[in-house]
């Protein structure tokens, strides 16, 4: 019985989570935001300094050939600041190439993503028109696509690596209302794709990476959230007394943490649910990206009502919390759909 | 990190499996799968004892006392199968949880020999005695009183909330002992015998009409002087001390007892069709999550059990499970519907699912209530300040 980190895994939290709070500094973030919605600076740190961006990627492509735990320990650091950094796209885009992609696709790409050389991006493309490997249509809603360099695409039917320069593709950047990743469309004129050599096994490999990726996201900002919500409570003095010590301000702290601890759990049982090949992995993956989701949104919350007026402001780092917060219960499926899902698996279809 | 158990645990698991399912599908199947505390004493103190002939009572304890030594891991399988093989609620739970480790911590030799092998064996049950009308959450409020006399210590006073004083053989007992003295200070920790004048039980009639809770009046009620743990005055630091003992591997135990509830709760829902409803759906689902996360994050804190690191998840987990539990007893009678409020006998006498949803509205308040645990989460895990306190 070990589910508690390994010293590696517990010195890899520590160096990451001192880098992100060094710099994924809320001034670098809100410069981010004016642009793309990325720290180019934090991100050449991360992939060639710490060599971070190939923690879940194989050796062979150079990767370091560990697994999601690590991934997720990775997310919950630069979610913890809300950094502005295009990791989604290493949890989906370059996983899926990873585990679906023939071997001079993955030689291709994997490098190139590892260094930060190529950033990438994935999305659901349910409803648009697919002949061959020709897709046609708007791929909307596509995190960080207008700064990525590559596409994973998915359906039912297949996956595709669509590159930003290939004949027939156009992007539109939208103002997104978490400016940490904005989203984009990318609109496809007959665009000729190049399937991936395993598509089902790139699809999962895509939405677990998703998955725990937002989890582990929505974990380190739930914390974050009430470190910095605990800490103004001490400072701030209301009727003469610290307002942390009132029961109704304690209390709304305390369930904070009761359901950070258990969206802690749900991370990890989940990441290495799917390192682990386990019956439980889909039970797990949709457990923690609903419970995670929900978590974070309701502390993000209570950190702006929390702080009062302050918490309100475009100055205070709150509102960048609970934007977060909200884009992450849309992604890759809303609470419901999961839940769903869990029921589902537990016992049986709906009618 | 690991999600499963070693190949040398999954055997330890067998074993404790096959052999909990030959007793209670053979000699013990008139007590499987028995809900409650209070039926059926007598056959539950046999088990207790079938238990203790195989070394299965205790086995967390050292094996000179009758336990296997065994490793938290070990105990956790322990509690899993026992729980998934329908073992009964422990009549002794008491006893093996909580005065037997005490004891084990903090007793004498000559205490250890007087009372481990019949905790052990179940022969000694036993049953906690902080409560009192005035002192719930706020024991060092305490006022039951023990005064040395010779070589005995005689208490006057009552407690409240006493679970299962009425088939226990013995009780331990926080009194003050030094006259005058207030809040944590000058209190002793007491074992006393519940066979003797002067100590009178009186079951509390409960919401779902079951008694498991008692009333316990000590009117010149005795023990010997060296009855106590610890030395006169120390009794805060012990009763904390128990406290520590309340949070550990039966969790894991309780949870298959959930999870057999929630089974229940699947099975109903498909029976009636609520299981293609999308809202009884959602909150199943819910439940699952719940469940499951409470599951992870009780191994997450025996994985730890020797490290700080974890305090956090240990702190709120009382609150945790106790909300969900609550939670599902209201989701057990909305899918039972109507069906729900009929009791099965013609005494007020319910079925496993009514009776949770009943019984589940003491969860959020023994042990501290949910109000109470909010604020030691937020004092001890936070650090945030304490409210100040109306009588200093």
């Amino acid at each position: 019985m070990e589910f508690a980190f390994t010293d590696e895994q517990v010195m890899i939290a520590e160096t990451v989570q001192a880098f992100f709070k060094d710099n994924a500094t809320s001034e670098r973030t809100r410069a981010a935001m004016k642009a793309d919605g990325i720290d180019r600076e934090l991100w050449a740190s991360f992939c060639t300094e710490l060599g971070l961006a190939g923690v879940g990627l194989p050796e062979d492509f150079g990767g370091a050939g560990l697994g999601m735990v690590e991934f997720a320990i990775i997310a919950e650091a630069a979610g913890a600041q809300v950094a502005a950094l295009p990791l989604l796209g290493l949890a989906t885009a370059a996983q899926a190439i990873a585990a679906g992609g023939s071997e001079e696709q993955k030689a291709e790409w994997l490098p190139k993503l590892v260094s930060g050389e190529a950033i990438a991006a994935a999305q659901s493309i349910y409803g648009l028109s697919v002949s061959g490997n020709t897709l046609t249509g708007d791929v909307q809603f596509v995190p960080h696509g207008a700064s990525a360099d590559v596409f994973v695409l998915i359906n039912a039917d297949g996956a595709w690596i669509v590159r930003k320069d290939a004949p027939g593709v156009s992007v539109t950047t939208h103002t997104t209302m978490d400016q940490t990743r904005p989203l984009a469309t990318v609109s496809l004129a007959g665009v000729a794709a190049e399937p991936l050599a395993d598509a089902g096994a790139a699809r999962d490999a895509l939405h677990n990476g998703a998955w725990i990726c937002l989890s582990a996201e929505a974990l380190g900002g739930a914390q974050e959230a009430l470190n910095r919500t605990v800490a103004y409570s001490l400072e701030r003095v209301q009727f003469g007394r610290q307002i942390g010590s009132y029961q109704a301000y304690k209390h709304r702290l305390a369930d904070m943490l009761v359901d950070i601890e258990q969206a802690r759990s749900a991370v990890y049982w989940a990441a290495c649910a799917v390192d682990e090949g386990s019956d439980e992995a889909r039970l797990a993956v949709h457990s923690a990206k609903s419970f995670c989701a929900d978590t974070y949104f309701m502390c993000a919350g209570n950190m702006i009502q929390l702080h009062g007026g302050i918490g309100f402001t475009w100055e205070h780092d709150a509102h960048l919390f609970f934007k977060r917060a909200r884009s992450i219960l849309s992604m890759y499926g809303n609470g419901d759909w999961h839940r769903e899902q869990v029921a589902a698996l537990i016992m049986g279809e709906a009618a | 990190m690991k999600l499963g158990f070693s190949q040398a645990e999954e055997q330890f698991r067998a074993e404790c499996a096959a052999w909990l399912q030959s007793q209670l599908n053979g000699d013990f199947a008139d007590i499987k799968g028995l809900p409650g505390m209070n039926s059926m004493i007598e056959r539950r103190k046999d088990w207790e004892q079938r238990l203790a002939e195989n070394r299965w009572s205790v086995i967390g304890w050292p094996e000179e006392w009758g336990g296997r030594n065994a490793t938290i891991a070990q105990q956790v399988i322990f509690a899993e199968e026992y729980a998934r093989a329908g073992g009964p609620n422990r009549a002794n739970h008491i006893g093996v949880e909580l005065a037997g480790p005490t004891i084990l911590a903090f007793g004498t030799e000559e205490q250890k020999a007087k009372f481990l092998p019949g905790i052990a064996n179940g022969t000694q049950i036993w049953c906690q005695g902080y409560s009192e009308p005035n002192a719930g959450s706020d024991l060092a409020n305490v006022r039951t009183k023990a005064r040395l006399e010779g070589d005995e210590w005689v208490v006057n006073g009552q407690k409240v909330w006493t679970s299962l004083a009425h088939y226990s053989d013995w009780i331990f007992v926080v009194a003050r002992s030094e006259e005058g003295s207030k809040g944590p200070k000058g209190l002793t920790f007491l074992m006393m015998d519940m066979h003797q004048p002067g100590v009178e039980v009186r079951p509390i009639e409960q919401i779902n009409g079951d008694a498991e809770f008692n009333e316990t009046f000590f009117e010149d009620a005795r023990c010997p002087a060296d009855s106590l743990i610890g030395t006169p005055g120390d009794g805060w630091r012990v009763a904390m001390g128990l406290l520590a003992f309340e949070r550990g591997v039966s969790t894991l135990g309780q949870q298959m007892g959930f999870r057999n509830e929630l089974d229940a709760i699947i099975a109903a829902a498909k029976t009636n069709g609520l299981d293609k409803d999308a809202v009884i759906r959602q909150r199943i689902a819910k439940a699952e999550i719940g469940l499951r996360l409470m599951r992870y994050g009780a191994l997450r804190m025996l994985s730890h059990a020797d490290s700080a690191q974890i305090d956090g998840a240990a702190l709120t987990y009382k609150i945790q499970w106790a909300t969900w539990r609550r939670d599902l007893g209201e989701l057990a009678m909305d899918v039972l519907g109507q069906a729900g409020e009929i009791a099965e006998g013609d005494a007020y006498e319910w079925s496993a699912l009514p009776n949770m949803f009943l019984f589940g509205r003491s969860d959020t308040i023994y042990g501290g209530t949910n109000q109470i645990q909010r604020n030691i989460i937020a004092e001890r895990g936070l650090g945030l300040p304490r409210e100040p306190r109306g009588d200093k």
